[in-house]
């Protein structure tokens, strides 16, 4: 196992891992130690803002795993992250107990106000931490695995497979938003109260829960590229540019994609899961197509087939959100992130840092035949032209 | 039971009366062939004479209406789909070379080896000796060499016919299907692959297809004309090519 790990660093690895965690830690420890007058403060409601970012990365980086390396573009990868979200709500509403508006000891309030008389079965088991830990991770990789399993096998592929990935996270959406559904309708799950304990709205949990994110993006970010780093991950490239002939080599391609489809959606998951004690709700609106078609935009623009990219994509793309959506520019923003796709397929197809990264090798490249060339003129081996 | 009890033939590919059409067009119509162990088969014919679809039906990729396909006496291909066929060992060079073009030349040997090819062993695969004396030893034969950490997109037309023939070796398959091998290749080229192609039929069976009348001549080995999906004509070249109807459908006066 080890040599998994260690093939998978080299030196942009690294060096994003370090600024992760930098982040990881710096950013929350400036916002409990320092005073706010210090210049270095970070406000708590920028650490939120910025913890959701990070969450987005990790979903960015689950959908790289899937579109980058194996060529499948799902389009419906929100749906994983807010299955994730859901289970996490669901522990955060068991935990709000008498507090709530009805104080019912075990129903959350949307189920006193529609006259239910016992928990779900569904609901079961959530008042505990592991349970809902585990069912973050289990619910959106059953559900991936149920979906891969009928999808691969029958050979759906390219745009068939994203219009009905539209399809399974637009049924949700509509499943989720009916009340007899059980997860609290249109308005979905909130007023959550605390976590392990800890009050939700808390700085030092709204801290613990920024470094926590940071940590995931980390640790997905480390199994992503054991992955590709693996001989998987060549299969997985071999599947992206010529899926017959690797079925001709004799590889079972639809078991590769449905393990990295599956993997992908538990990373997703995850993100999910960070994301809603952060933003303090979850509804059925996680679920919109839109959304995740969002979610492919920032990797497209930050680079498919990099990882880094992606994550980087993801921040920066919201950043401009946030920083766009809060001016006078808001009603153009849809229109600006049309643009945004739109100039990224057609001026950088390969991302921002897929980009940098060829810009990189060239250079590279044409630096080390140099040094062949000089190399060998010093050994005698090769003669300079002389003009005649 | 041992499976020589249950052999239905001694050859390696045995076809029998072979139907498949598509949207009422009969590609192939009725054609039978049989393929000793060892032997090396050219295929000729005509554009649309079936020599594709019957590669595809071989491999798995097409399913046949009716007849039967099989593979070393025991095995009936129609059943299988292409991963199953592949690793019984039987490979296949598509027409236009398909390569993994953004890995290196020695990453597509590497994929190619015949080793286990479930998920679980794939992700926990480790760099072995034996792995890569056998990639080394593919690379001398295909002369790419020096080409090793060359991206297979960058290589040359010939070069990539001749990765798609390595990679073939690297599976190392008991039955090679090889379509069109010498397509735009130059004439130093083609006869470096006929060279190559026999001395792989040493311990293989190769069936290839190829329009090259000069390569098939130095091929030296038995020819079956196809034509509207069936068996024209099956001889050595110089009686093929002296067939009143091979000439007039295929070679022409």
């Amino acid at each position: 196992m080890p040599h998994i790990l260690t093939r998978s660093l080299d030196r942009r690895a690294t060096i994003f891992l370090a600024i992760v965690a930098t982040v990881g830690v710096l950013l929350p420890l400036s916002n409990l130690l320092l005073p706010d007058t210090s210049m270095l403060h970070v406000p708590t409601y920028l650490m939120t803002l910025f913890g959701k970012y990070v969450c987005y990365a990790v979903l960015a980086l689950s959908i790289d795993l899937i579109w980058g390396y194996c060529g499948i573009l799902s389009l419906g990868h929100g749906a994983f992250f807010a299955l994730g979200g859901y289970a996490m709500g669901m522990y955060l509403m068991r935990q709000i107990g008498t507090r709530g508006v009805y104080a019912d000891p075990v129903l959350p309030d949307f189920m006193v106000f529609l006259n239910w008389k016992s928990l779900p079965w569904y609901w079961q088991g959530f008042d505990m931490f592991w349970f809902a830990a585990l069912m973050v991770v289990l619910v959106p990789g059953l559900l991936a695995f149920c979906f891969g399993w009928l999808a691969f096998r029958s050979r759906v592929t390219g745009v068939y497979l994203s219009i009905i990935t539209q399809a399974m996270t637009y049924a949700l959406l509509l499943g989720f938003f009916r009340n007899d559904f059980g997860f609290g309708g249109n308005n979905g799950l909130t007023d959550f109260k605390d976590i392990l304990g800890f009050n939700v709205q808390a700085e030092g949990t709204r801290a613990a829960l920024f470094a926590l994110s940071c940590l995931a993006l980390a640790i997905s970010f480390l199994i992503c590229r054991a992955v590709v780093g693996s001989k998987l991950g060549k299969v997985l490239i071999a599947i992206r540019d010529a899926e017959s002939r690797t079925r001709f080599l004799g590889y079972r391609v639809e078991s590769y994609k449905l393990f990295v489809f599956t993997l992908s959606a538990c990373i997703a998951g995850i993100a999910g899961a960070l994301y809603v004690p952060q933003v303090g709700i979850i509804n059925p609106g996680e679920f919109a197509p839109g959304n995740s078609i969002e979610a492919v935009i920032w990797v497209a623009v930050g680079g498919r087939g990099t990882l880094i990219g992606a994550a980087l994509g993801a921040v920066a793309v919201n950043y401009a959100k946030t920083v766009f959506t809060s001016g006078v520019l808001a009603p153009y923003w849809l229109f600006m992130l049309g643009a945004l796709f739109v100039l990224v397929t057609l001026l950088l197809p390969k991302g921002i840092v897929g980009t940098w990264n060829a810009w990189r090798d060239a250079r590279q490249a044409t630096s080390l035949s140099e040094d062949a060339r000089s190399a060998a003129f010093e050994d005698g081996a090769v003669k300079p032209h002389m003009a005649e | 039971m041992n499976a020589l009890d249950t052999r239905k033939t001694s050859a390696m590919l045995y076809l029998d009366g072979v139907h498949v059409s598509f949207d009422g067009f009969h590609a192939i119509n009725n054609l039978s062939m049989t393929i000793a162990p060892g032997e090396m088969r050219a295929i000729i014919g005509p554009n649309g004479a079936g020599k594709t679809t019957m590669m595809d039906i071989i491999t798995g990729k097409t399913r046949p209406d009716s007849g039967d396909v099989l593979f070393d006496g025991v095995t009936d291909l129609t059943r299988l789909d292409e991963t199953q066929i592949a690793e019984l060992g039987i490979g296949r060079k598509f027409q236009k070379p398909t390569v993994f073009e953004s890995q290196t030349v020695e990453d597509n040997l590497l994929l190619a080896l015949n080793v286990d090819h479930r998920v679980r062993s794939t992700l926990f695969w480790q760099d072995s000796r034996a792995d890569a004396d056998r990639i080394d030893q593919v690379l001398e034969i295909i002369r790419l060499t020096g080409a090793r950490r060359r991206l297979a997109g960058n290589l040359s037309h010939g070069q990539k016919q001749w990765l798609e023939i390595g990679m073939l070796l690297a599976q190392d398959p008991k039955l090679l299907l090889v379509d069109e091998p010498v397509a735009g290749m130059t004439d130093v080229e083609t006869h470096q692959t006929a060279e190559l192609l026999k001395t792989i039929n040493r311990d293989k069976t190769v069936v290839v297809v190829e329009h090259d009348m000069t390569f098939i001549r130095e091929l030296g080995v038995r020819v079956t004309c196809l034509h509207e999906g069936s068996v024209l004509a099956e001889g050595t070249i110089d009686q093929v090519s002296a067939n009143e109807r091979v000439i007039d459908v295929y070679l022409g006066r």
